[in-house]
């Protein structure tokens, strides 16, 4: 009895929302009578505003340490790892964060970048990697996507802090300004070739090039 | 009469001694001027040697110092970061010294295609060095020098 009723409720709620949305459309394609174009055109650009900013806050808001580190997945596993790293703390003090190194900085990209992370959301609502083991057997496919991307755009997170032209070879260390005269500045290999694994731990490196 | 006398003579020289051990500051060379009761502040970490430069080995058998950094390298189950320069195949790219054949044996005397388990894990022979002043110095005098000596196996 109580059913038929809700059934009956969720019909006219329905209906009424149709005959809402068709009323708003009518009211929307209608020419304006009371208020003028600039008026119209004024407000609409104050709104734009509004909406962009608010827009660009959420985005950057996602880009932030805290909220990367708002899932255990994250805490957990690949931010736990970082802590012991050069990127988190170093004598000059200056962080590396998550977005730093996993979402580029320029827009478009960012907004690529951010369509594929939703898969991310994704994966955390159905436990993709929720323990530690699933975390770890999926480890090895996780990395090879990353690896992949730094590969195609040319190390373009890391460049956004180091880049080649700054590099003061002099400074480095023998082994290290070699390395990069020979491979870097050649462009025969790009950062990530050889800097796998320093922000986070290794997954079992057998098969991956260069690796044992 | 004898036993509160003994315990009358027990508390004077337990006292006697915390006094002495309270008054004086009792301190060794390497601790440096801390007293032995109290924890000293530790001291600075010396900076590791980063060349590329091979050190020379004091006797045939010393296992190779590593002369440069390893912060953060990994060597674990799943991969070995000394291995992605020090490897065979990797020497050619790397021009860094190929791991000893002694590595490739397994037990047995075999050699295998790879390093043997039993020597993958680097850092249990080979250390990195740090740059400083040894508090306690070394007269350790290789073979050589031993021999240049007039009297062979004479003074030390």
């Amino acid at each position: 009895m109580s059913a038929d009723d809700s059934k009956a409720a969720k019909e006219g709620l329905v209906r009424r929302a149709w005959a809402f949305a068709r009323e708003l459309w009518d009211v929307l394609v209608r020419p304006s009578t009371v208020f003028g174009l600039g008026v119209l055109v004024i407000a609409g650009f104050a709104a734009g505003v509004i909406f962009w900013g608010g827009f660009n806050t959420a985005l950057e808001l996602t880009n932030t340490e805290k909220f990367c580190t708002g899932c255990h997945e994250m805490r957990e596993n690949v931010f736990a790892e970082l802590k012991s790293t050069i990127h988190f703390t170093n004598r000059s003090g200056v962080r590396a964060t998550c977005p730093d190194c996993h979402v580029p900085h320029n827009w478009t990209d960012k907004i690529a970048r951010k369509m594929q992370a939703s898969k991310e959301v994704w994966g955390h609502l159905f436990g993709f990697i929720d323990t530690r083991d699933k975390f770890v057997d999926k480890r090895l496919e996780l990395a090879l996507h990353e690896w992949a991307r730094f590969k195609a755009n040319d190390s373009l997170e890391c460049r956004n802090c180091h880049s080649a032209e700054s590099m003061d070879i002099t400074k480095q260390s023998p082994r290290a300004s070699v390395a990069h005269q020979r491979f870097l500045f050649t462009g025969e290999k790009t950062c990530i070739d050889c800097h796998k694994g320093i922000a986070h731990h290794l997954p079992d490196m057998r098969g991956v090039p260069g690796w044992q | 009469m004898t036993r509160n006398l003994h315990i009358v003579l027990l508390v004077l020289a337990i006292g006697a001694g915390t006094g002495t051990l309270a008054a004086q500051s009792l301190n060794s060379g390497l601790r440096g001027p801390t007293p032995l009761n109290d924890e000293g502040q530790a001291s600075p970490m010396a900076p590791t040697r980063n060349t590329s430069e091979r050190e020379v080995r004091n006797y045939p058998e010393q296992p190779p110092v590593i002369p440069h950094s390893i912060d953060g390298y990994q060597v674990d189950l799943n991969s070995n970061k000394c291995l992605s320069c020090h490897a065979r195949a990797r020497t050619g790219e790397s021009q860094a010294p190929m791991v000893s054949i002694t590595h490739f044996m397994d037990r047995d005397g075999q050699f295998l295609a790879s390093i043997s388990p039993r020597r993958f894990f680097c850092t249990e022979c080979h250390v990195p060095q740090s740059v400083t002043n040894p508090p306690v110095s070394n007269d350790f005098v290789d073979i050589d020098t031993m021999l240049s000596r007039a009297a062979p196996g004479g003074r030390r």
